[in-house]
């Protein structure tokens, strides 16, 4: 009795080991291959550097260099610069983003709007729309020859240059801001849509108004949502490369070393450097996990939890 | 919901919303009345309304006729890559999501988090790396290098675990195996159906990251025949300084490629709500 009740339960799992290996291996195998081997490749190419030997003779040879490229890139003033001017950026865009976004969201779900699902889709809209063409878009919108804006801004004696170089920044975030806000939107109405309504019934029950709600019931629920959302955006805003890339034609505030994304981008195939261009690639990586993990740490801080 | 003072407090709501509806609308419309104008007229009538001699259809002909009929077939690529990237992907997230939240196996919860490391990953960290990794065995410039890559969605694996473990009992499963049904019938027949909305989510995610994504095509692919719109658009929009026309061209291209994407998302909405229900309140 026992051999056989151990038998079928030997069986049992070697099928179900069999199904697990199909569903599971696929995947596994296409991961390796287009994530973890190219992160490995560009840890270990950041560590190697090509020399041409001695007088020019002979084929180039690959030397380990240890950590000469990263010093090499941290001692080229146009690439620290670029990671000042992302860290900038995300000054900029992150709360930006996260408040714009959490604000549509609540206005969507106040109960008060008319039309919810329209505006729902109007905003959430520009996420179908690539960055590369909504960069393009902006741009003519930038641009007083072709945009309306600032045509009726400059009739009312307004005369603004969105890419000048005390503005440029900010005309990147709006086309950042424009093409996620409600996509991040969108992710907090459904975390929104999941608090039990006998909550708010209960709370206006006791007296409490539409901002002590949102103060003390919507805000304190939506919090690891939010935490995700201002996530996402933070390693988002630290890859800009895309918007930058298609508006330098019209500005000379872009260089094409504008972002440590740009300048990895110029190594790797301008300057046919790749060596340093994986050393600034694993830079902006590093730069991008400490401070999605240093943000997730703050938050998270015991005595920290204002809201 | 409903009370009397409902109507009086709308007024704030609806005029911010009205405002922020204005601001998303903005390059939209722009568009949409810029693709009827002609090179002059874009840069001398204003933006937000037609010129007196709107051509549409003069430009949509030549936007489909320009360089051997090249914004077609950027169209069908970009189908492509999207299409057949994000199906297979969703295919093999769907199993190994599945997988991870049925199966007890040795390493499971390393596995997940490494796969969860990959949705933080920046993608375009991964990007140059793998230029120089497939250019080793000879796949850049071809089909391959973008399709490929497109077909990994390591957040597809994290909703569809998520997804599965609500929405397929143990108890069913069990069932069906008492029955005499094999895991994998059982995967293929009972689970996938009741994971439906996150199957969906899953692709429409993929299909617009792979139709948005810019940094891989452009380093993989020099042959304009293999690009996508998103490429094709910048290639014509870097030869405006050459030929005027070509601000036409970009305009209208960017016009019919933003309007398809936007029916495809508007159409499909009721599906991007049932996913990502999911993904943010167990998140």
């Amino acid at each position: 009795m026992t051999s056989i009740t151990r038998s079928t339960a030997r069986r049992k799992p070697l099928k179900q080991r069999l199904t697990l290996t199909v569903l599971l291996v696929p995947f596994v195998l296409f991961f390796a291959a287009f994530f973890v081997l190219p992160i490995g490749y560009a840890i270990v190419d950041s560590l190697f550097t090509v020399r041409s030997s001695g007088l020019g003779f002979g084929a180039p040879e690959k030397v380990f260099v240890f950590f000469e490229n990263y010093a090499r890139a941290l001692a080229t003033p146009s690439f620290v610069e670029s990671i000042g001017r992302v860290l900038l950026f995300a000054v900029i865009e992150v709360p930006l983003m996260v408040v714009f976004s959490l604000v549509l969201a609540l206005l969507l779900e106040s109960g008060k709007a008319h039309f919810p699902r329209v505006f729902r889709v109007i905003y959430f809209m520009p996420y179908g729309v690539p960055g590369v063409i909504a960069s393009l878009l902006w741009g003519f919108l930038y641009v007083p020859s072709t945009s309306p804006v600032l045509q009726i801004l400059s009739n009312f004696g307004l005369d603004f240059t969105p890419l000048g170089g005390d503005s440029v920044l900010f005309a990147i975030a709006n086309i950042a801001l424009w093409g996620f806000a409600g996509y991040n939107m969108l992710i907090i109405v459904a975390s929104l849509k999941s608090v039990p309504g006998e909550l708010y019934e209960a709370a206006r029950i006791d007296g409490a108004g539409e901002f002590a709600i949102i103060r003390h019931i919507k805000l304190p629920l939506l919090r690891p949502t939010v935490v995700l959302v201002t996530v996402f955006t933070i390693i988002g805003t630290l890859q800009l490369f895309v918007e930058p890339l298609v508006l330098k034609p019209l500005t000379t505030a872009i260089n094409s070393d504008f972002t440590p994304n740009l300048a990895a981008y110029n190594q790797a195939f301008a300057q046919s450097n790749p060596n340093l261009a994986a050393a600034m690639a694993v830079i902006v990586a590093l730069i991008a996990f400490v401070f999605s993990f240093g943000f997730l740490k703050l938050v998270n801080r015991k005595g920290n939890r204002a809201w | 919901m409903v009370n009397r003072r409902t109507w009086l407090t709308s007024i704030p709501v609806m005029a911010v919303m009205i405002a922020a509806a204005a601001y998303f609308l903005l390059p939209v419309l722009w568009v949409l009345f810029s693709a009827t104008k002609s090179p002059g007229d874009l840069f001398g009538t204003f933006g937000l309304w037609f010129s007196d001699s709107p051509q549409l259809f003069e430009n949509l002909g030549r936007l489909f006729t320009q360089d051997d009929n090249a914004y077609g077939g950027w169209l069908v690529n970009s189908l492509v890559y999207a299409g057949v990237g994000a199906l297979f992907a969703t295919l093999m997230a769907t199993g190994a999501g599945y997988a991870m939240a049925k199966y007890e196996f040795k390493g499971r919860e390393a596995l997940f988090s490494i796969v969860l490391g990959g949705v933080l990953v920046p993608a375009t960290v991964i990007a140059l790396p793998l230029y120089f990794l497939l250019n080793g065995v000879s796949l850049t410039g071809t089909y391959w290098s973008v399709l490929l890559p497109g077909m990994v969605s390591p957040f597809g694996v994290y909703l569809a675990r998520i997804y599965a473990k609500d929405s397929v009992p143990d108890e069913v499963i069990e069932a069906a195996r008492i029955d005499g049904a094999g895991d994998l019938r059982i995967f293929y027949t009972m689970a996938t159906r009741m994971m439906t909305p996150a199957i969906v989510t899953i692709f429409l995610f993929q299909f617009v990251a792979i139709w948005n994504n810019y940094l891989l095509p452009l380093v993989m692919l020099n042959d304009s025949k293999t690009f996508p719109v998103t490429l094709g658009l910048t290639l014509w929009n870097s030869q405006t300084q050459r030929d005027p026309m070509f601000y036409t061209l970009v305009v209208t291209g960017a016009a019919v490629s933003a309007i398809l994407l936007i029916i495809v998302m508007v159409s499909l909405q009721r599906f991007w709500k049932a996913g990502l229900t999911a993904g943010a309140t167990k998140g």
